[in-house]
């Protein structure tokens, strides 16, 4: 492991910490820089326009430039605003989200702490994005913040229920809540991943197929409910609320709020590879064995990881311009009639198949 | 709980459709062209900024006249007996120093109706449509060729002549009235007129044929 590594290296546990630290930020930094203007070019072509075309190649530039925009920009804070909780709130919006990346495998060699408790862990820091966003409605003084941000806690709240039951249901079957564990159990080919029953045989993974593929949609939904994005965007829907939480951010601030959002959207992505597709694992082996090259192998683990991960964030975009916006009262309906009552149901029956 | 089960089946299958339905537009070529490098093909009888071929122009101020919101603005001097203005492409004999052809574009409205009347077809609609300014003044163009300063001389120029001619009358009157009506009764019918004196009356009144015809 990582952290272990640089213990043994620098010989000092804070100074291993935080250079285990790093990487995920650079992560998240580089990702988010590609997947803003991702967003912007896939938008663009689903409508049949160009997106950005100047800065560079196919704009490839633009998000840098649209981050020295924001830099530049004077740092606003209304005179009615709670300004400690006005400063504090897209720090800890951020901090939930970097921290989430703690527990997340990116390959067998890198993952930034082993915890027996990984997705558990996860879910758990996830909440203190609620708390920041709660407060920075409140903080704002503002009745669309305040709205936004409350529509906003009691999505996220709601929804976390048919994840939690999604992921219990995973859990039953692989014994572990280690994310690590959790990746090297569905090692071999793509057919022993989750979504294909795992790493069982014969006639039970025949019956889990296709209950690991109604957990797989509804932990997808859900996840693409907790991160606000459409068609759950309820909380910063423009045509009502102006743009929710973050109306009176701007500058830096705005851009802690979106660096999170974009952050966000690849953790959730790479919780859902992680628990249905293998994580990091190869769905058709590895060239490191091939070529007897094993220095390869967490190269490669670490391309299949963010591979993954990026096709889910082209999904969520994918679905961003393709549905329109729930109303509240079917966002309600979708997670307490729908979703929860079926995971309930495929957590009872994939629990009586592994007992059996 | 049929309806239920339908219901979820309608969600899911609605959004695949709805999935298969972007992902095809993700690979249909843009619409939208990247402007400043790339243009529009102009239809034929596009209608955008004004031209005036100068050269052209005998000043007759028809296209003023036509214009619906009044925003040419022409002035013309007789050129004097003596000078020669030289003819229009299609032959026609100019006989006025143009001196103020002002466009306010930012009146127009690219009618095209001050297109139609020009007997010279001296004023036209260009292809040019970006000429946006940041003062409106800069959007009156003025199409006279000659300097401020020739302005000025040309105006001078017929003033001089007028009071010439006014002092020549005035000098002729008392003496003989009766002669003076015989030589004009003389240039209405001599034509080409013969001597000087005759050829000068001729080319002040030629303006007035213009017009009528």
């Amino acid at each position: 492991m990582m952290y272990d590594f640089f213990v043994d290296l620098l010989g000092n546990e804070i100074l291993a910490a935080i250079v285990t630290g790093v990487p995920p930020l650079v992560f998240i930094l580089v990702f988010v820089l590609f997947a803003v203007w991702l967003e912007r070019k896939v938008s663009a072509h689903m409508q049949d326009r160009l997106g950005p075309m100047r800065t560079g190649w196919h704009g490839y530039l633009q998000t840098i430039a649209d981050l020295i925009k924001l830099i530049q920009k004077e740092d606003i804070s209304a005179s009615a605003n709670d300004k400690p909780l006005f400063n504090l709130a897209p720090v800890l919006v951020f901090a939930g989200t970097y921290a989430a990346f703690a527990a997340i495998p990116f390959s067998s060699y890198y993952i930034g702490s082993n915890l027996d408790l990984g997705i558990f862990f996860i879910i758990g820091i996830s909440g203190l994005v609620v708390a920041g966003i709660l407060m920075a409605g409140w903080s704002s003084n503002n009745k669309y913040s305040m709205l936004g941000a409350m529509r906003s806690a009691a999505q996220i709240i709601s929804y976390e229920i048919p994840t939690i039951i999604v992921v219990l249901t995973v859990v039953m079957i692989t014994r572990t809540l280690n994310l690590h564990t959790l990746s090297e159990i569905q090692t071999g080919y793509f057919w022993n991943w989750m979504i294909f029953g795992g790493p069982t045989a014969g006639l039970e993974k025949f019956l889990l197929i296709p209950l690991m593929f109604i957990g797989f949609l509804i932990i997808y939904t859900s996840m693409l409910a907790e991160v606000n994005r459409t068609p759950f965007d309820i909380p910063e829907a423009e045509s009502e609320l102006v743009s929710g939480y973050h109306t009176e951010y701007s500058g830096m601030k705005f851009a802690m709020f979106f660096l999170a959002e974009y952050a966000n959207m690849f953790a959730v992505s790479a919780i859902v590879s992680v628990l249905f597709l293998g994580g990091y694992q190869s769905p058709i082996g590895y060239l490191g064995n091939l070529f007897d090259a094993p220095w390869l192998i967490p190269v490669e683990q670490f391309f299949w990881f963010t591979a993954k991960g990026t096709f889910f964030v082209f999904v969520q975009m994918w679905l961003r311009w393709t549905l329109p916006r729930l109303r509240v009262d079917q966002l309600m309906a979708l997670c307490w009639k729908y979703l929860i009552p079926i995971a309930f149901v495929n957590l009872i029956i994939v629990g009586l198949i592994t007992v059996l | 709980m049929k309806e239920y089960f339908s219901n979820i089946w309608v969600g899911l299958s609605t959004i695949a459709i709805g999935m298969k339905v972007t992902f095809k537009h993700l690979f249909v070529p843009a619409v939208t062209i990247q402007y400043p490098n790339v243009r529009v093909e102009l239809p034929e009888r596009e209608r955008n900024r004004l031209y005036v071929n100068m050269d052209d122009c005998i000043g007759c101020d028809q296209c003023s006249r036509a214009c619906p919101v009044s925003c040419i603005e022409i002035e013309t001097v007789k050129g004097l007996p003596t000078e020669d203005l030289g003819k229009t492409s299609n032959g026609k004999k100019k006989a006025l120093w143009v001196t103020k052809f002002n466009i306010d574009f930012a009146k127009c409205c690219y009618c095209q109706l001050c297109v139609f009347p020009c007997p010279t077809e001296c004023i036209y609609m260009t292809d040019v449509y970006e000429f946006s300014e940041f003062q409106r003044n800069n959007l009156i163009y003025d199409f006279v060729t000659l300097t401020p300063q020739e302005r000025e001389q040309k105006k001078l120029n017929y003033q001089k002549f007028e009071a010439e001619k006014a002092a020549e009358k005035a000098a002729k009157k008392p003496v003989t009235p009766a002669a003076e009506i015989k030589a004009e009764v003389k240039v209405k019918t001599e034509t080409p007129p013969p001597s000087s004196d005759n050829s000068q009356q001729s080319n002040l009144k030629e303006p007035g044929e213009n017009k009528g015809s």
